[in-house]
């Protein structure tokens, strides 16, 4: 069957898509975009987590049939949604960019940005977790990302309470947690700067 | 495999008619996983995210009418109040991106013994709406669950909401897990006090083939409750009294052994969640009882 939907802000089609299918089977294998990570396929890791009409949901339990006319943000467009959200209006991000996406964050110690190209800066919370030290392995990380940015925007100031909660379906087996953590209070507090 | 997508609630219920083997599919938190792990190839998946009823919730007089697929996220959020035993049991469920989707249609579907929303509507009193293009009938949820897995829905019918009833006194869910997030309950325990009726019912989860009531144990403490005037003048429920109801509640357990517990552990945390959220509900009715009744007053 033929999967009409938004990601990133922009229309996409996948064709050919099998009705058993599952929207992080859609995302990664028919349009080409890896960021939403597939691990454990039964919702008990969230490493799969992009948001569903602005909604954390793990992608790996979302029917691919389910998704027609509606908006799907994964990793890949996350620092443009984020960007979206404080300035208003919705560019979105194309398939060919988000397919192309590549973390260019600054540099931690010296402030400079690490790309060759000049890219749109990371999202707050990206940006945090890299200087926190946030990431190993990077499995986890995108799911982290959109679950965190996701609490951050309905709440500006956590407690650590809330932020464990709000991270309690993202599985690291790296990190023991306490450098997530972290990221998520800097992003809050840098967040908190800003405004 | 065919991807059924009605549009309405009257089209979910032509195309579950015209393919009775079709599986309903609203939150897939039960149904992907089984589809990803092919350990289930339906003919036909019934979605049903469409179907904007079931997403609402409407507060009576006396009960709350649940959809379906109200996620248990909104249910924590928006019906706390009327319905807490059923909140708290939302909140123990997997995760944030799993609340988000999940609801207690699908519990209900399953029918699991370790679905988390058996204990709290045992407990609370409901009832199942269950339509079909031939009708509509309300199922009371102690009919419900026939066994493992199995409940009394008809093959041509869909679950249209659950009519619970609203809290009129405290409730309480427990749960035993190895963590905080993401458990299959080992075991758990819903108990409500109903002191409009000054009766109390119970609720226990993953300790039988179904989620059962313990309804020995009810007995029991209704009687003493009333023996004792303990709902009138609010005193203390004897530990003698609570010992008696944790083990008849126990005793309303048929457990089996498995890889997220024993039977006897079983039996015995049920016993324990038995006599805490009974003195949690009690201590809760005594202070709201206290609150109403200032020193002093006509009481």
């Amino acid at each position: 069957m033929r999967v009409n939907f938004t990601v990133n802000g922009r229309p996409q089609e996948a064709d050919d898509v099998w009705e058993g299918e599952s929207l992080l089977y859609v995302l990664r294998e028919r349009l080409g975009l890896p960021g939403s990570k597939n691990a454990c396929e039964q919702g008990e890791c969230g490493s799969c987590t992009v948001r569903l009409d602005g909604v954390p949901v793990c992608s790996c339990l979302v029917a691919a049939g389910q998704v027609e006319g509606r908006e799907v943000v994964t990793v890949e467009g996350l620092a443009e949604y984020a960007k979206q959200r404080s300035r208003g209006g919705s560019a979105g991000t194309s398939l060919d960019e988000a397919q192309r996406w590549a973390a260019q964050g600054t540099d931690s110690r010296t402030g400079e940005g690490t790309g060759s190209s000049p890219r749109a800066a990371l999202s707050s919370v990206q940006q945090a977790f890299i200087d926190a030290g946030a990431v190993q392995c990077g499995f986890c990380t995108p799911g982290l990302l959109v679950a965190a940015d996701e609490m951050l925007e309905h709440n500006p100031d956590p407690t650590d309470a809330d932020i464990r909660e709000a991270l309690s379906g993202n599985l690291c087996r790296c990190t023991g947690y306490e450098k997530i953590m972290d990221a998520v209070r800097l992003a809050a507090a840098r967040q908190g700067e800003a405004v | 495999m065919d991807f059924l997508r009605p549009a309405s609630w009257e089209e979910a219920l032509a195309a579950k008619a015209a393919h009775p083997t079709a599986v309903p599919i609203a939150g897939g938190t039960d149904v992907m996983v089984e589809i990803n792990f092919d350990h289930r190839r339906p003919e036909y998946l019934l979605d049903l995210n469409r179907v904007g009823d079931l997403y609402e919730w409407e507060v009576g007089e006396d009960s709350v009418r649940l959809g379906a697929s109200v996620p248990y996220t909104r249910i924590m959020e928006n019906l706390r109040a009327e319905l807490p035993g059923l909140a708290i049991a939302s909140h123990t469920v997997a995760s944030p991106q799993i609340r988000n989707r999940g609801g207690v249609g699908g519990n209900l579907g399953t029918a699991s013994p370790a679905g988390d929303a058996h204990p709290a509507l045992l407990a609370a009193g409901a009832e199942v709406e269950a339509v079909s293009v031939r009708g509509s009938r309300r199922i009371p949820i102690d009919d419900f669950y026939t066994g493992v897995k199995r409940n009394a829905l008809a093959p041509d019918e869909l679950i249209r909401s659950v009519h619970i009833k609203k809290a009129e006194g405290p409730q309480q869910f427990s749960k035993v897990g190895t963590r905080n997030a993401m458990v299959i309950a080992v075991c758990a325990f819903g108990l409500a006090l109903h002191p409009e009726t000054r009766t109390v019912r119970t609720g226990i989860g993953s300790a039988a083939p179904t989620p059962v009531r313990a309804r020995a144990a009810e007995e029991f403490l209704n009687a003493a409750l009333d023996e004792g005037g303990f709902w009138e003048n609010g005193k203390i429920i004897t530990p003698s009294v609570a010992k008696q109801f944790a083990d008849l509640c126990a005793a309303a357990c048929n457990p089996i052994d498995d890889v997220r517990g024993t039977a006897n552990y079983r039996r015995h945390a049920v016993g324990v969640m038995a006599r805490r959220t009974l003195t949690w509900t009690w201590e809760s009715y005594r202070g709201a009882r206290h609150a109403s009744h200032p020193k002093g007053g006509a009481a």
